[in-house]
């Protein structure tokens, strides 16, 4: 025995091979470690990839063998007016909660970096932030209760107001819905989505500010002259990251805000996939959206994520 | 000096202010008041309720609308679920993420390359949803308790922002360790691990919250069960309902399908659910906010 091991030390002092082995067995206790967690991303993330097959077969459960029909799911997606409207659909929230979501995001975020009282500052920020923490579920509760058309807070008001004479049932009106739905993105998410502005603020430097005081620039001025600008290369590079997720407008408000009335305009790309795929067992045509949009982000990610690092690098130098 | 530009202060300046500190509190009110007029109507009584007027205090008080909740044994069975599964899962999800991160973070680690591709893949990659239910399926984790807990047990985004807190520490403690003798595993759980402690708590906080607020996997994945329903689901299932019926309130049903003679109204039943659900993270926030908040300075760290 203690000859062998000799042998295999000195061939391991020799041959690149063997400084692999060795390796191999210095870091035993590592790989040991890694493999639970190879095999668990595995069983999550890549063993669902072999279900997309789906997409290509006439998928009916229970067979032995499944028909393959190529592309003709992919066919009758976009030969069939729901899909395409609900494309549109997706693509218009999205770009609605974007650019609500961008413009009132900085705009809160200016308006606190313009705060003065540290105490009141603090607190507009942390009760700001809250509604990104509470499940859309509740959040669109409170939207329910408040829109209804019987003793719905919104009507009561207006009724008051005088602008209205009738309870609208605002959740029943198709023209309705979008506006409805970025509104409460932004109601959920702008405190949130305002933190990484105000870092950016943070980091211009002040003197900027003390020198256009001197010259004798208001408030105004230095908003638009300093700190727009200062933040214009964070908002680059979010506004490309977002652009890249726009087919992912988000399920859960369309899902549990829309009913029958709207269904026209309030569907998108996912809840197609579920209404077809798990209401209705067309399996094969719900994986043919999914995977439309799931291979359309990727490659939308992946484009945004290169184009902002570079331009994040270029923003370094 | 201070104070004399003090007094310099345009007009201009000064009604940018006023302006200013308005709009901040308009939109805290905008924030904070569906909150308070919801447990203003949880806790009025659910038939006088329906005469509206409801703004910021309860007209006639009463605590009937949760007593009556939690007198079902529908919505005390889906608290212990919502309550043990966040649990479980935080716990586990914290555990399996930092093992990653340690791994990961052990620069001359032969796999290293292999294990970080195939993580951040999973963060850009989305393989459907009915892919994953059959994936699922052949798990044996429909209509299954554990559900809840296998597809939560480790977050690519976790993995990435525990390694970066990682890379930040003093190399020389794990190597002390190994040249004292300490195994991978002994040098993870009594040196990493105390020292990530901070970054732990972030990463649990986003967790527990992710685990606490979902309603889908409820929804697709174990909604034949009654016995795994969570409190978001049994909210969402009141939602619905409240939606069908949109607006014609029948006062005395007993939503929740009790027996009992208290009668509730959809209303009140919805507003007493919802604040429920929404009490245990408005009761945390203002005490773990610096937390909530660290984690997203780190996660945009890794960018």
């Amino acid at each position: 025995m203690p000859e062998s091991n000799t042998k295999i030390s000195r061939a391991v002092n020799y041959t690149p091979k063997s400084k692999f082995w060795k390796t191999i067995v210095g870091q035993r206790a590592l790989i040991l470690m890694s493999l639970p967690i190879f095999a668990y991303i595995y069983i999550i993330n890549y063993r669902p990839l072999k279900g997309l097959v789906m997409a290509f077969q006439d998928y009916r459960p229970g067979k032995a063998e499944q028909k393959w029909v190529g592309f003709k799911q992919f066919e009758i997606l976009f030969s069939d007016e729901a899909f395409l409207r609900v494309i549109r659909n997706t693509l218009c929230m999205s770009l609605i909660n974007l650019i609500a979501g961008f413009f009132f995001a900085i705009l809160l975020a200016i308006l606190i970096n313009e705060i003065k009282h540290i105490v009141f500052k603090k607190v507009v920020q942390s009760i700001s932030y809250l509604p990104h923490f509470l499940s859309w579920i509740i959040v669109t509760g409170l939207i329910s209760t408040f829109l209804s058309s019987d003793g719905g807070l919104i009507n009561d008001f207006l009724i008051k107001l005088g602008l209205i004479t009738d309870p609208v049932h605002w959740l029943a009106q198709p023209k309705m819905f979008w506006g409805i739905v970025g509104a409460a993105h932004v109601w959920k998410e702008m405190g949130w989505d305002s933190i990484i502005y105000l870092a950016a603020i943070t980091g211009i430097s002040p003197e900027l500010y003390e020198a256009a005081v001197i010259d004798g620039a208001n408030r105004f001025q230095r908003i638009r002259y300093i700190t727009l600008p200062g933040i214009k290369s964070t908002f680059i590079v979010l506004l490309i990251l977002r652009l890249g997720w726009i087919l992912n407008a988000g399920f859960e408000v369309q899902f549990l805000l829309g009913n029958g009335i709207v269904s026209d305009v309030s569907q998108t790309i996912d809840i197609f996939v579920l209404k077809n795929g798990i209401s209705l067992g067309n399996y094969s045509l719900a994986t043919a959206a999914g995977m439309f949009k799931s291979v359309v982000s990727l490659i939308m990610i992946t484009i945004a994520n290169y184009v902002s690092k570079r331009i994040g690098e270029e923003r370094l130098v | 000096m201070a104070k004399s530009h003090y007094l310099k202060r345009s007009i201009q300046d000064r009604l940018f202010d006023i302006f200013n500190c308005s709009f901040m509190i308009i939109l805290m009110f905008v924030m904070v008041f569906p909150f308070w007029n919801t447990i203003v109507v949880s806790l009025n009584e659910a038939i006088d309720g329906i005469k509206g007027n409801l703004y910021f205090w309860p007209r006639v008080f009463t605590f009937n609308n949760y007593t009556n909740l939690f007198r079902t044994n529908t919505l005390v069975d889906a608290f212990y679920v919502s309550v043990s599964k966040t649990i479980i899962v935080t716990l586990l999800n914290v555990f399996f993420s930092a093992l990653a991160a340690y791994i990961l973070s052990r620069r001359d680690f032969v796999l290293k390359k292999i294990l970080t591709i195939a993580l951040v893949v999973t963060l850009y990659l989305d393989v459907g949803l009915i892919p994953q239910y059959f994936n699922f399926r052949d798990l044996g984790l429909i209509n299954n308790y554990m559900v809840y807990i296998v597809p939560g047990l480790l977050g690519a985004l976790n993995v990435i922002v525990i390694r970066t807190f990682i890379y930040g520490l003093p190399e020389s403690l794990a190597e002390s360790a190994k040249i004292d003798g300490a195994g991978e595993f002994r040098i993870f759980v009594q040196i990493i691990i105390p020292l990530c402690k901070p970054i732990l708590a972030t990463v649990a906080l986003w967790v527990a919250v992710g685990a606490w607020n979902s309603w889908f996997d409820t929804y697709i994945f174990a909604s034949s069960k009654q016995h795994l329903s969570t409190l978001q689901y049994e909210m969402m299932k009141l939602l619905s309902s409240a939606m069908i019926q949109s607006g014609s309130i029948n006062p005395g049903i007993a939503a929740t399908g009790s027996t009992s003679a208290v009668t509730v109204t959809p209303n009140s039943v919805r507003s007493a659910i919802t604040i429920i659900a929404a009490l245990p993270i408005i009761f945390i926030y203002p005490f773990l906010q610096k937390y909530f908040v660290a984690g997203l300075v780190i996660g945009g760290v890794k960018g």
